[in-house]
């Protein structure tokens, strides 16, 4: 069994990956994106700088983007193994990542307004443990950008200006809506998770637990797989495109989730990521074998 | 694609339209919220200097310090600038800005200032913090580091062909007005919301 001080180095290596190596469903998507967009036009240029950004960090192990975001975890892990050891050493993993700058000094001591210049704080990082059967630990590690998470938006149904029902229609509404509201502030093109029902913390949450789905994954529910594709479609047509230049690439992907809700409340949540969509999953045995899993 | 060479003059601004692809080269100096803040709390004659004729770039940078005191960015693309909405044309024309650079656009107080002062939104690709980085060939000084910590400082910059798209120019034309006009229009289609 590894000791907590192993633990910190081993997820100090998916930080660095998830800086610097974007997912390659996500590199396909933007490829795809470049390409259906009119030759020489501003869109096509974004996605020009975009790709070789996303190369430039690759191969040097850079972070991508200078705002290296929120760590949120979500590690699953044996039974009997101790969540407070190893959020522990998530959240020492971020330091020390922060010292050696995988991330960016990131988080402010919101009291006092001071960067506490190691990139951790209250709240910071976030780490959901939750145990299962398997004899292994599997971590999915998402680093958001505060520019993207400053669009995120939350409805409560009905709404009225949106014609937004207690329904499935009217999930579909809000989605579409905080696409348009968010235009190119979130790094477009964004990939959307969204959430309807819990309560506004747990749908906050769920949106963003959507976020670690492949762009490729197919959601198992028919009717919430239909909304994906059809607010996938629709959403590209609003001509928003890559950083809001205007153009045909405004979302890479639309994941959606739902949870239960009390009868009076009626959440939707919408959680926007940049194109750079820095995940990064890792199954670590418990002799500490890492294998690979975004 | 055109260079501008910084710090310019007001004709040279006046000539650029929205759409235009730049290359600058020259020097900058970076700043964000707590920069603004600043920059508009009392006249900062110790920057003065720095922001005449020139450029303010909107980035919280990735920075080593080197063994021997100077330091590199590591990471620099454009953070939202929506932000400085309140203050940025207030810090153009106390300061004598030529121009702004950031992502996401601006608002209509902005774009006002950009035409009564002669000055340009530019807008760089965000996350492109590699690409960006790699056109940052020196850092020259740096200002209020200890006291708003180094995504916030303000840091004095040589760039070379560091590449952005006039979004927002000095004559009144905005792309990003105009692409949420455009897609407003789509939307409300798609909602059967029409006005």
């Amino acid at each position: 069994m590894l000791t907590a001080e192993q633990w910190t180095e081993k997820f100090v290596e998916v930080i660095a990956r998830a800086s610097s190596q974007l997912p390659r469903d996500v590199v396909e998507a933007l490829e795809r994106g470049r390409a259906a967009e009119a030759q020489g036009s501003l869109a096509q240029k974004a996605l020009d700088t975009v790709l070789r950004n996303i190369e430039l960090s690759a191969g040097s192990w850079q972070p991508i983007c200078q705002d290296t975001g929120t760590p949120l975890a979500w590690v699953h892990h044996p039974v009997g193994m101790s969540t407070r050891m190893l959020t522990g050493a998530c959240e020492e993993a971020v330091r020390r990542a922060t010292a050696k700058q995988l991330l960016r000094p990131n988080a402010v001591n919101t009291l006092t307004d001071r960067n506490t210049g190691n990139g951790s704080a209250p709240g910071i990082p976030t780490v959901h443990c939750e145990e299962w059967d398997e004899e292994h630990v599997e971590i999915h590690l998402m680093l958001k950008g505060g520019g993207c998470e400053n669009v995120g938006a939350q409805y409560s149904l009905p709404n009225t200006k949106l014609k937004a029902d207690r329904n499935l229609e009217g999930v579909k509404r809000c989605i579409l809506d905080a696409i348009f509201q968010a235009q190119g502030k979130g790094c477009a093109p964004g990939i959307i998770g969204a959430c309807f029902g819990g309560d506004r913390g747990s749908s906050f949450v769920e949106s963003k637990r959507q976020l670690l789905r492949r762009l490729p994954d197919r959601n198992s529910i028919p009717e919430l797989d239909r909304m994906e594709q059809e607010i996938l479609a629709e959403a590209n047509t609003l001509g928003i495109g890559p950083m809001g230049f205007g153009g045909k690439t405004t979302v890479l992907g639309v994941k959606i989730g739902w949870l239960g809700r009390l009868p009076a409340s009626y959440f939707v949540s919408v959680s926007y990521m940049c194109w750079a969509n820095r995940r990064a999953g890792a199954r670590i045995s418990a002799a500490g074998e890492v294998t690979w899993l975004d | 694609m055109a260079r501008l060479t910084l710090p310019c003059d007001e004709a040279t601004i006046r000539n650029l339209k929205v759409g235009d692809f730049l290359e600058l080269s020259g020097r900058m100096i970076t700043g964000r919220d707590a920069a603004h803040h600043w920059l508009i709390h009392e006249y900062r004659e110790e920057v003065a200097s720095y922001l005449k004729d020139s450029v303010i770039y909107h980035v919280g940078p990735v920075v080593r310090k080197h063994d021997d005191g100077s330091y590199t960015f590591v990471a620099a693309g454009p953070t939202t600038s929506a932000r400085e909405e309140p203050y940025q044309a207030d810090v153009i024309g106390r300061y004598g800005l030529r121009g702004v650079i950031g992502k996401g656009g601006m608002g209509p107080k902005t774009l006002a200032g950009l035409k009564q002062h002669g000055a340009v939104y530019l807008h760089a690709i965000g996350g492109a913090a590699q690409v960006l980085a790699r056109c940052i060939r020196k850092v020259e000084t740096v200002f209020q580091l200890a006291e708003f910590g180094v995504p916030e400082a303000l840091w004095v910059i040589q760039v070379e062909d560091f590449p952005v798209v006039v979004t927002m120019d000095s004559h009144g034309n905005s792309l990003h007005a105009e692409v949420e006009k455009d897609s407003r229009q789509v939307l409300d289609r798609l909602l059967g919301l029409s006005a």
